[in-house]
Formats: C-alpha cells, sequence, structure tokens
C-alpha cells in the first residue's frame, strides 16, 4: 500500500527536453525553489542532532555555552568516558546495566511478540475453529486501546513485580496490532501450497512454521522495526514500575541522569547518542522498510 | 494510499470453503492452540485492565498498601469535576491537551504537507531530504525533551537565547522558555512538531504518489501555475488522507505524556501550563497514592480518544462516500 513507487523511480532528475523550451527557464526556477526550502528545512531539522553530536564530543564546560556550543572544537571522548564513570556504582547503577537491561525488554518484547503475534494471527486467518471469527472482533477492537490507559490498572495488577525487567517486558508481548498486521498479511498469501502441505500430511502448525514463516519475511520485518522503536524508547511503564537502578532501562535512566546536580551536560549527550545509536543503526540499514513500516503502521491510528 | 486509512477495517477473510465437520475438528485444537499465547497475552494485559480501570475507579484504592480497596461510587469522578482542589488543575490538563492540538494539528500536518510535496519533487537528492526529515521520528522522545531541554535553557548560554541575541544585534535578552507559564505550552509543541512531522510526512507522500502523474501533466500543458496544480490536483488527491493524518494527530495530542513528565521534572518546565491528563493521572499516584483517582482520568482519557477514533472513522467513511 504505502510507498509502492521504488525510490528509485522518483529520484530520476526531470529529463531536460531542448534549450527552446520556454518553460525551462521556469522549471529551473522552481528547482532552485524547492532546493532552497529543502536546506532551510533540513538545517532545522538536522540542528538538533548535530547539536547532539557534537555536544556529547564537546568538553562539557562547553555545550551550554552559546554559540561555542554548536562549534566542533577541542573534541574528545571524555564525555563518553565520563557517562561510565559517573554511572559506576550500586547506588547509582551501572552503565552496562542499563543496556542490557533495556537489551534484554525489546529482546523479548520483540521475539516474544513475532512468534506469539503471528501464530494467533495465522491460527485466525487460516484455521477454521468454532470461535475464531468472535477472537478476531475480540483482537480488533483492542486496537484501538492506548496502553495509556490501561497502564495505571496494569500497574494495580502487577504490583507485586514492580522492579523486575519481565514486568517491563511482558505486557507488551501480546499485541493487537502487530496480531492485524500478521492476519492481513497472511490472508494476502496464496492458499495453494499450505494446501498441498496439509494435503501432505503436514500438520497446521507445520504448515506454518515450514511454509508460511519463511514465505512472510516483510510482515516480520515491518513487525519488528515497530515494536522495537516502541519497546526501546518505552518511558511511562518503566516510570511506573522501576525504582532500583539495577533493573532501569535507558530512557529512564537518561531522565534520571540528566535531573541531577549538577548536570555534566557533554555526559548526558554522550549518554543520549548511545541510547540513540542501536535504533538509528537499524534505522540505516533497513531505511525503505523503516519509512514503509511507519506509514503503514499509520492503519491503526 | 489505495485502502482505506480508516483504523482496522477488517479486509473480508474469504470464507474458508464449505468445510467438512471433519476438517473443522482437525483444525481445533491447533487453532486454539496456537491463538492461545497471544490472545491469552492480550486478554490478560489489556482487557483485564481495561475492565478493572472502571471498576478501580470506583474505590478508593492505594499501591503497596495494606489499607483494603473501600469502595465509594463515583465520587472520584465527582472530585474530579466538582471538587475545586482536584477539578482546577484537571481541567488545567484538559485545556492543556487541547491548546496542544489545536496548534499541533494545523502546524504539525502542514509542515508534513510541505515537507511531502518538497521530497516528492523529481531533483536528485530528494532522498537524503526525506531520511533528514524523518530520522527524528526514531528518536525517544526521552532524548528528544533532553536535547531540546538544553536548546531552551534560560540562561544567556542556551542556543535559542543565543541565537536571538546575535540575530537581534543585542537587543534579545535571555528568556525562560521552558518556565515562563506564556511560553511553555509553545515550548512543548515545537519539540513534539520536531520529532513527529516526518511521521505525517512519509504518510502524506504515499499519498501523494498515488495521484495519478497524467493529470499533472495535462494541467500543465494547460499552463496552469505549480500553485493552481497544488490546489486543485494535490490537495484533493489526498484529501482523505489528510482528514486521517489530522485525526490521528489529533488522538497523538491526547496521548502526550513523556516529554511533559521529563520537562516539568528535570527542566523546571511550567507545571502549571503544561501538564496533560495523563500527567495528572501519574501525579495522583506519585503525590497522593491516590490509584482510584488515576483510574478514573485513565477512564475519562479513554472516552476522549474513543469518542476521537469515532468522528475518525465517521469522517473517513464520508468522505469516501463524497469522493
Amino acid at each position: 500500500m504505502a510507498g509502492s513507487t521504488p525510490s528509485a523511480v522518483r529520484d530520476v532528475t526531470v529529463p531536460v527536453r531542448s534549450g527552446r523550451d520556454p518553460r525551462r527557464a521556469g522549471r529551473l526556477g522552481a528547482a532552485v525553489r524547492t532546493y532552497l526550502l529543502l536546506a532551510v528545512a533540513g538545517l532545522l531539522f538536522v540542528a538538533p542532532v548535530y547539536y547532539l553530536v557534537v555536544g556529547s564530543l564537546k568538553p562539557t564546560g562547553e555545550v551550554l555555552d552559546g554559540v561555542r556550543g554548536f562549534l566542533p572544537t577541542g573534541l574528545t571522548l571524555a564525555n563518553y568516558e565520563g557517562v561510565f564513570t559517573s554511572l559506576s556504582s550500586d547506588s547509582t547503577g551501572h552503565f552496562l546495566r542499563f543496556v542490557l537491561n533495556s537489551f534484554v525488554i525489546s529482546a523479548v518484547v520483540v521475539v516474544g511478540g513475532l512468534v506469539v503475534n503471528s501464530m494467533a494471527a495465522y491460527s485466525l486467518a487460516r484455521l477454521d475453529w468454532r470461535g475464531s471469527r468472535v477472537v478476531l472482533t475480540f483482537v480488533v477492537a483492542l486496537i484501538i486501546v492506548p496502553f495509556e490507559s490501561v497502564a495505571v490498572p496494569l500497574l494495580y495488577l502487577l504490583q507485586g513485580q514492580r522492579n523486575t525487567l519481565l514486568v517491563q517486558a511482558i505486557p507488551f508481548v501480546g499485541n493487537a496490532f502487530s496480531i492485524y498486521l500478521f492476519y492481513t498479511f497472511f490472508l494476502g498469501l496464496s492458499r495453494s501450497i499450505e494446501e498441498a502441505a496439509r494435503l501432505d500430511g503436514l500438520g497446521a502448525f507445520g504448515t506454518f512454521r515450514r511454509i508460511v514463516v519463511p514465505n512472510s519475511r516483510p510482515v516480520f520485518a515491518t513487525v519488528t522495526i515497530l515494536t522495537f522503536m516502541s519497546s526501546w524508547g518505552q518511558f511511562l511503564w518503566p516510570l511506573l514500575t522501576v525504582s532500583e537502578p539495577s533493573v532501569r532501562p535507558l530512557p529512564l535512566e537518561l531522565s534520571v541522569f540528566s535531573g541531577q546536580q549538577p548536570v555534566d551536560w557533554g555526559s548526558v549527550f554522550a549518554f543520549g547518542v548511545l541510547l540513540v545509536a542501536p535504533i538509528l543503526v537499524v534505522f540505516f540499514a533497513f531505511q525503505r522498510y523503516f519509512v514503509q513500516s511507519v506509514a503503514g503502521s499509520a492503519v491503526k491510528g | 494510499m489505495t485502502t482505506t486509512p480508516a483504523v482496522a477495517e477488517l479486509p473480508a477473510r474469504r470464507r474458508p470453503r464449505p468445510t467438512s465437520s471433519a476438517a473443522r475438528r482437525k483444525d481445533t485444537l491447533p487453532g486454539i492452540l496456537m491463538a492461545a499465547p497471544g490472545v491469552g497475552a492480550l486478554a490478560f494485559f489489556v482487557a483485564v485492565p481495561f475492565v478493572l480501570a472502571i471498576v478501580l475507579s470506583l474505590y478508593n484504592v492505594q499501591i503497596a498498601s495494606p489499607r483494603p480497596a473501600r469502595f465509594v461510587g463515583l465520587l472520584q469522578y465527582e472530585r474530579l469535576f466538582t471538587d475545586p482542589i482536584v477539578s482546577g488543575p484537571f481541567f488545567r490538563a484538559l485545556l492543556n491537551n487541547l491548546t496542544f492540538a489545536v496548534f499541533v494539528i494545523p502546524v504539525q500536518t502542514g509542515l508534513a504537507l510541505l515537507l511531502a510535496v518538497l521530497v516528492n519533487a523529481k531533483l536528485r537528492g530528494v532522498a537524503f531530504f526525506r531520511t533528514l526529515f524523518f530520522m527524528p521520528v526514531v528518536f525517544p522522545m526521552a532524548l528528544v525533551a533532553v536535547i531540546w531541554r538544553l536548546i531552551l535553557d534560560r540562561s544567556g548560554n542556551g542556543m535559542l537565547n543565543t541565537v536571538l541575541h546575535v540575530l537581534s544585534g543585542g537587543a534579545f535578552g535571555a528568556h525562560d522558555w521552558l518556565g515562563s507559564s506564556s511560553t511553555a505550552m509553545a515550548s512543548i509543541i515545537v519539540l513534539s512538531v520536531w520529532q513527529g512531522a516526518g511521521f505525517q510526512m512519509v504518510i502524506i507522500l504515499a499519498a501523494l504518489q498515488e495521484i495519478p502523474q497524467e493529470r499533472y501533466e495535462a494541467a500543465s500543458i494547460d499552463r496552469a501555475s505549480t500553485f493552481q496544480q497544488f490546489v486543485h490536483i494535490t490537495v484533493p488527491g489526498i484529501r482523505n488522507t489528510l482528514v486521517f493524518v489530522t485525526l490521528l494527530t489529533t488522538i497523538f495530542a491526547f496521548r502526550v505524556y513523556d516529554q511533559v513528565y521529563i520537562l516539568i521534572s528535570t527542566a523546571g518546565a511550567n507545571e502549571e501550563a503544561t501538564q496533560t491528563v495523563l500527567y495528572q493521572a501519574t501525579s495522583s499516584i506519585f503525590d497522593t497514592n491516590n490509584l482510584g483517582r488515576a483510574c478514573a482520568i485513565t477512564v475519562v482519557f479513554f472516552a476522549i480518544v474513543m469518542v476521537i477514533t469515532l468522528v475518525q472513522r465517521r469522517l473517513v467513511r464520508q468522505t469516501e462516500d463524497g469522493a
């Protein structure tokens, strides 16, 4: 649906026909105007990111220092060291521990989510059992329930599990929208191979695992990207459930770290770069997928 | 976007060919076993707490407290809407969400439309800019809040204050953007638009690319100006998407939380001017351990999201019928 035009087609320059074309000058003017607007907007969008990166590499006293904070002078990796040295005791928590926490939580949400949601979607899309229509309606109805509206009662339900990694991951494993994405994708697959496999005696689960999953890479990629993105940045739920530094994830720790007095801004920015780095790596590696996944996810509302 | 962007319209599942009861029996056990983990998790972590929110909003109840929950009927709602001590901040939070929505919807949608049109131009290098505009979308909001907290720093060394000072030739003194009640919400709006505009941009871009090129070619043969083409071809061509994006942004506007909490708690942002409905809900827990009230606020929050969603469905359906 979204972004169906290959980007290669879009990037081709307009062929300039002939020198006599009276509209050529106008078209050139339009191109210059477009580039000018792109440049201005580009600068505004990139400035905060540039500030973050440069600030993370500057002597910490120069980060919040007027225009000097913007100049790439006196670059050093001291702030990155600072992140590790200032977060190295049990009372502050250890930096690598925060990284590990975030990775474990995201891994459980993403991998667990891929398994349970794709299976559920396959069951609803292809297997014929009494009650499957009702269950499907139930799942679709839950899509419009934002997590924020169940966070507080969920805190009440799980109050005995506070300050664990599990409590931060487990509520996000089952995901109605992921089931919906898998469901629509599976419906679009051709039935014939699956039916042949079933006739050959492969069971429902075997057909799913050996035939359907290998043919569904795009939807697995989309769901991976979307769930990783939301789980890596999760803030509200850890804020409600975590008070111990030993199980704190990165985004929550960033707010704690940047709220301590006196603030070491250089290290806060270095922390920020390290926080966003994994997601940027995934973003640049799978950029087209990324943009399409997000555009497609808008169906959710 | 060829499909309707209404929320979760179900593609009709092709009824499986008339099945023998034998086939159904064969599928029943694996069907239920495969659906159980995912659907079970949804039931326990979404459906149950959803109902529990309504139940708990009728109680006086705390977290981690030995005191038993006490049924109080509609008292939480009554206080929320009529007791000045509680309703004052609550109404202010509602108003802040509304203000946020009223400004963010036109600004962000307009900006996203402009960016989408720009990166849709057939020019060398637009892909680079598309990446650039989209990049903030992948930034966790906690990080966005911290970066902008420094840009908006109240001291004369804050980035924005410095730039304005230089540009105005020294006439502009330092301003406390986040702390001042008149600019605090505007600051939140700006950083939220910066983070979110790329998201709307790719949705609109997808719609732009569905508009047949021939329409533009025909129009330019008729000597229609770029602006005329924009008004008469582009906007009508993506009207459904614009309606959809607008309503999507409205829902986002009521879910605003992370940046508000972080900036109030660590950067001295003006609490009165920036607190949102969800901020009120968590404050009820953090400040007074009043889980019942937090649940009542949650229920009101969900009712608002629900109303917007229903309006969205109706509007999208209407524009489709009209188009």
